[in-house]
């Protein structure tokens, strides 16, 4: 999977499932400051990355991923 | 002690998804039972159910909000958002004065068996996300009501079977009556998805009239062979009198009475004259007449054989000779279980207002015990001044309520 398909995978499920304003989703969008993610939306996108990227988020891995360029970030590591 | 008043309501049902458009439904006796395609081939004796469109929340409801509501829940909250416009409750009113919340609910079927089928596959609870314990749990109308509509009062969910709507208006009259709160939003809410009557299927209650699903639910008739299930939701703004006078709401009508018992019976599904009479007897001692002052019974007639033949017994017992109409508005909408309750009220809060009693549809031949009622078998226009609405449950739980014009 290209990082191009990763970042448009994440855009796409942050604005279908979670409902975040398109405009609002930069690289550098903070994800609980500027996109308004909070810890329940944060137990729906455990499951559903496991479906779009077939892994498991750990917790103890997310620390310090606060933007959606780290997030990418993240998701390019266990993907590749 | 004081008196309660009615100063909204709101309906979302198979016979519409408005007070004016379910006043046509039950003015011409249209039914709202039609076919779930899906239910033969899930493996149901009956595909039959009341058909209840689906509200679109998108837009109305942020997310946040949005996201632990089940079906029911979400009926509930269409429902509850005419009764509070009808009652001229706004975002202030609502954020500035407490009010309270008792809904009827005894199921939540749905998401209890999607997260269960979830478990089963990945064996870990984390894949389950965080939207199912707000849906799973029974108090998922009230949870989700309070929170959406900032409510500050008396908050909890009341399962008493197919009387849960009818025992949360009698619980929101008596707190209001005895002066705990001033004003309470009650109702009852049903899901109508086919996981959560399967297991009501399995005992063989349901109509399998499938050719004529508009004539399958035959309350009273002597050739009805079971219930049809159905639900949506009601939901009522119930308020202290002079509370309602002060802010100059408009009322619609008073509940003055509410009746309650348990069968006692041995066994658990079956009905009981001596119960239905008992808590018709106590609603009309609560609210001080006598039968003769009654002018229509909204009967929990369902269509099935026992059920009806009880309750005509009860009803023979305390109305023969007496001028009441009585019809059940089941014929029409099927069986509405934990919301009917509710949903009756509101319905015969629309025969009040609008001078006449809806149709007992489907009532061809009747049977031997209910030849003797006075049942409305065409809609009659005629003023409704008091009416008494009844309800029962599985278990022995019986309730009733009268409500009168103001």
């Amino acid at each position: 999977m290209t990082r191009e398909e990763i970042e448009a995978k994440v855009k796409d499920f942050l604005i279908e499932d979670i409902e975040i304003d398109e405009e609002k989703i930069t690289p550098d969008a903070k994800l609980k400051d500027d996109l308004g993610i909070d810890s329940l939306d944060f137990v729906d996108i455990v499951v559903i990355v496991e479906k779009k990227f077939g892994f498991k988020i750990k917790q103890e891995e997310m620390m310090g991923v606060d933007t959606v360029a780290k997030f990418c970030d993240y998701i390019e590591t266990k993907v590749k | 002690m004081r008196r309660v008043v009615i100063t909204g309501m709101g309906i979302w049902s198979c016979l519409g998804t408005d007070v004016d458009e379910v006043k046509e439904s039950l003015y011409k006796g249209k039914s709202g039972i039609g076919i779930d395609e899906t239910r033969i081939p899930y493996g149901f004796q009956s595909s039959l159910t009341g058909i209840v469109r689906k509200p679109e929340l998108k837009g109305l409801i942020d997310r946040h909000l949005r996201r632990g509501m089940s079906e029911e829940a979400e009926y509930a909250y269409m429902a509850s958002r005419q009764a509070f416009e009808m009652a001229s409750v706004d975002e202030d009113y609502l954020t500035s004065n407490e009010i309270g919340c008792l809904f009827g609910n005894d199921s939540s079927a749905k998401p209890v068996i999607e997260a269960e089928a979830i478990m089963a596959e990945k064996h870990d609870t984390e894949l389950l996300g965080q939207s199912f314990i707000f849906q799973a749990m029974n108090s998922t109308v009230t949870m989700n009501l309070s929170t959406i509509f900032h409510l500050k009062g008396i908050n909890f969910t009341v399962s008493a079977a197919c009387a849960s709507g009818s025992h949360s208006i009698g619980l929101a009259y008596m707190f209001i009556k005895n002066g705990l709160q001033d004003m309470i939003l009650c109702g009852g809410a049903q899901e109508t998805n086919f996981y959560s009557m399967a297991t009501f299927d399995a005992i063989g209650a349901f109509s399998r009239r499938m050719s004529d699903p508009a004539g399958a639910s035959r309350p009273f008739d002597r050739d009805r062979d079971g219930l049809v299930p159905s639900g949506g939701a009601a939901a009522l703004v119930l308020e202290d009198y002079e509370h309602a006078v002060k802010r100059g709401a408009h009322i619609l009508a008073e509940v003055t009475g509410y009746g309650f018992s348990s069968n006692g019976t041995a066994v658990i599904s079956q009905p009981s004259d001596e119960g239905c009479v008992r808590a018709m007897q106590r609603a009309i001692d609560d609210a001080g007449i006598s039968t003769d002052d009654i002018d229509y019974i909204n009967a929990h007639a369902t269509s099935t054989r026992q059920g009806d033949m009880y309750e005509a017994i009860a009803l023979d017992r305390l109305f023969h000779g007496k001028h009441a109409l009585i019809s059940s508005t089941k014929g029409m909408t099927g069986h509405e279980c934990w919301m009917s309750g509710a949903s009756e009220i509101v319905y015969s809060l629309i025969m009040m207002r609008n001078d006449f009693v809806a149709p007992n549809i489907n009532l061809e031949n009747r049977d031997e015990y209910s030849r003797p009622l006075n049942l409305a078998e065409k809609t009659v226009d005629t003023e409704v001044s008091t009416v008494l609405s009844n309800s029962f449950g599985f278990g022995g739980t019986n309730s009733a309520l009268i409500i009168k014009k103001i």
